[in-house]
């Protein structure tokens, strides 16, 4: 793709690099940040309410207010994110002016733009975008997200979407490979993707950016298993702070996340933790009730 | 030979990348046991506050401190030259002290102050591409420490005896001159 070599697109993924085999962990104030940091987390997600209490509570979920964003920058030294919602650029560029690290245009909120995501490449801070298959990851790279994470269901403390987006993507890749040019030009009409950007990664098998996982993942075993699947790093939104020993819930969700191909790590880590988040079954919510149907 | 690469978080699949283009054999560490049979260690990118809460405890601090006396080089790049600083400011934090320096977390800013900047490295005769995030910045210099590397009048590579530390991340660049010459220090021929 020829944006592949500017300076700026490469800063972006930088960033992006540097948080691999990491935990990111959503966060509602200072408090919660200098735990999430002490934890060993390697970024934090501002937001107003965690993913659980927007389902919950309902309305329109926003991009937090610029107060707690700036207490929850002023509080810790890792990289702090925060989240806008779809299409809604202006957001973005609030957020840039705020000097975020990453900004997340996010299925959790509620969408601006039914039709249209943000068009990325112009910001200097880089974007993480969610998607559930391959087609939607690769329109996103396409608009300039730097990052791609699966959207599992957030706020639902239930792996299972996180493992079938994470399933589904890596698994269109393998396909991807063993295709030959003539076949890419349709799939890449059935990917709705550009054909450059198909080709690139055919050629390759992986994505041009980093793979995170997100959106259910509640315990060491969730991060450890979406970590075998082929995710890079993962996010944790309700999963920690709904739970009954938030910190030591993170401390072992980044010890899992990092060991993950160690099940005797893994099996440390899970010993004592307290109650996890009670979670909720996919299957009995309504289509208009899940957050990964939200952008396309 | 045979380089580890400390893989508890961060880019340490760029610098995999790099010792693959040069030929060099590598494996991830992620427990004291894992530095067994490696030859030197390349502490990569990443966030050394999540670096520390693995390498506190079980000796494994102490274990990576005692490899330059054991003729086992270090590499370290943003994060991992935080590591090993003799003092970190910005704040204070602990580290393995291994270098003469005083380094400063986050000095340049945010990520909206990242960048690819254009430095001069001692080792190469062309202007050096560096790449910049979120990066520290070594603030003083101690008498037994060499400047290997500049960038906009600040020193930004840096080796004393057989350790090497590099503020920005020649991992994600194709010129692979700092490599190569850790690999030097580690006794490649």
């Amino acid at each position: 793709m020829n944006f592949f070599s500017d300076e700026l697109w490469r800063v972006k993924v930088g960033l992006a690099e540097m948080l691999k085999g990491g935990v990111i962990m959503d966060v509602t104030n200072a408090e919660q940040s200098v735990i999430a940091e002490k934890s060993g987390a390697c970024a934090v997600m501002a937001l107003e309410r965690v993913p659980a209490d927007i389902r919950k509570e309902g309305g329109v979920a926003r991009m937090a207010s610029p107060k707690i964003i700036r207490e929850i920058m002023a509080a810790v030294t890792i990289p702090v994110m925060a989240k806008v919602r779809i299409g809604h650029f202006v957001e973005a560029q609030v957020l840039e002016a705020l000097e975020v690290d990453f900004i997340d245009e996010s299925e959790v909120l509620t969408p601006a733009d039914e039709e249209n995501h943000i068009w990325k490449h112009p910001f200097r801070v880089p974007f993480v975008c969610g998607c559930r298959d391959l087609g939607e990851a690769l329109r996103r790279i396409a608009e300039g997200a730097a990052l791609i994470r699966t959207k599992g269901e957030a706020g639902s403390g239930n792996v299972v979407e996180a493992v079938r987006h994470m399933r589904a993507i890596v698994g269109h890749l393998k396909r991807l490979t063993v295709m030959g040019k003539d076949e890419l030009v349709q799939e890449a009409k059935r990917l709705g993707a550009p054909l450059e950007l198909v080709e690139w990664v055919a050629e390759r098998g992986k994505l041009p950016v980093p793979n995170f996982s997100a959106g259910g993942i509640a315990t060491p075993a969730d991060a450890a298993l979406v970590m075998q699947l082929g995710a890079e790093a993962v996010f944790v939104g309700s999963g920690i702070f709904k739970s009954s020993d938030p910190e030591r819930r993170a401390r072992a969700i980044v010890q899992a996340t990092t060991h993950y191909n160690d099940p005797k790590a893994v099996l440390a880590a899970s010993a004592e933790l307290g109650e996890a988040m009670k979670g909720l079954d996919v299957r009995q919510l309504d289509e208009k009730e899940l957050l990964q149907t939200r952008g396309r | 030979m045979k380089v580890g690469i400390l893989a508890l978080q961060g880019d340490f699949e760029a610098h995999a990348r790099v010792l693959e283009r040069l030929g060099v054999g590598w494996s991830y560490v992620k427990r004291a046991e894992d530095l067994g049979g490696i030859d030197a260690l390349i502490l990569p990118g990443g966030e050394s506050t999540t670096f520390l809460k693995f390498l506190e405890g079980n000796g494994f601090a102490e274990a990576v401190r005692q490899l330059p006396a054991q003729g086992k080089p270090l590499f370290g790049t943003c994060a991992g030259a935080i590591l090993l600083a003799r003092e970190v400011t910005h704040p204070p934090q602990p580290s393995l002290a291994l270098v003469d320096v005083t380094i400063e977390r986050n000095a340049y800013g945010r990520q909206m102050q990242s960048a690819v900047r254009r430095g001069r490295c001692a080792l190469k005769g062309d202007p050096m591409e560096m790449v910049f995030i979120r990066a520290p910045v070594i603030r003083r210099v101690g008498s037994g420490v060499r400047v290997l590397g500049e960038c906009e009048g600040l020193p930004v590579c840096v080796e004393q005896d057989n350790c090497l530390l590099a503020t920005f991340h020649p991992e994600l660049t194709r010129d692979t001159t700092l490599h190569e010459h850790f690999l030097c220090l580690a006794g490649k021929p």
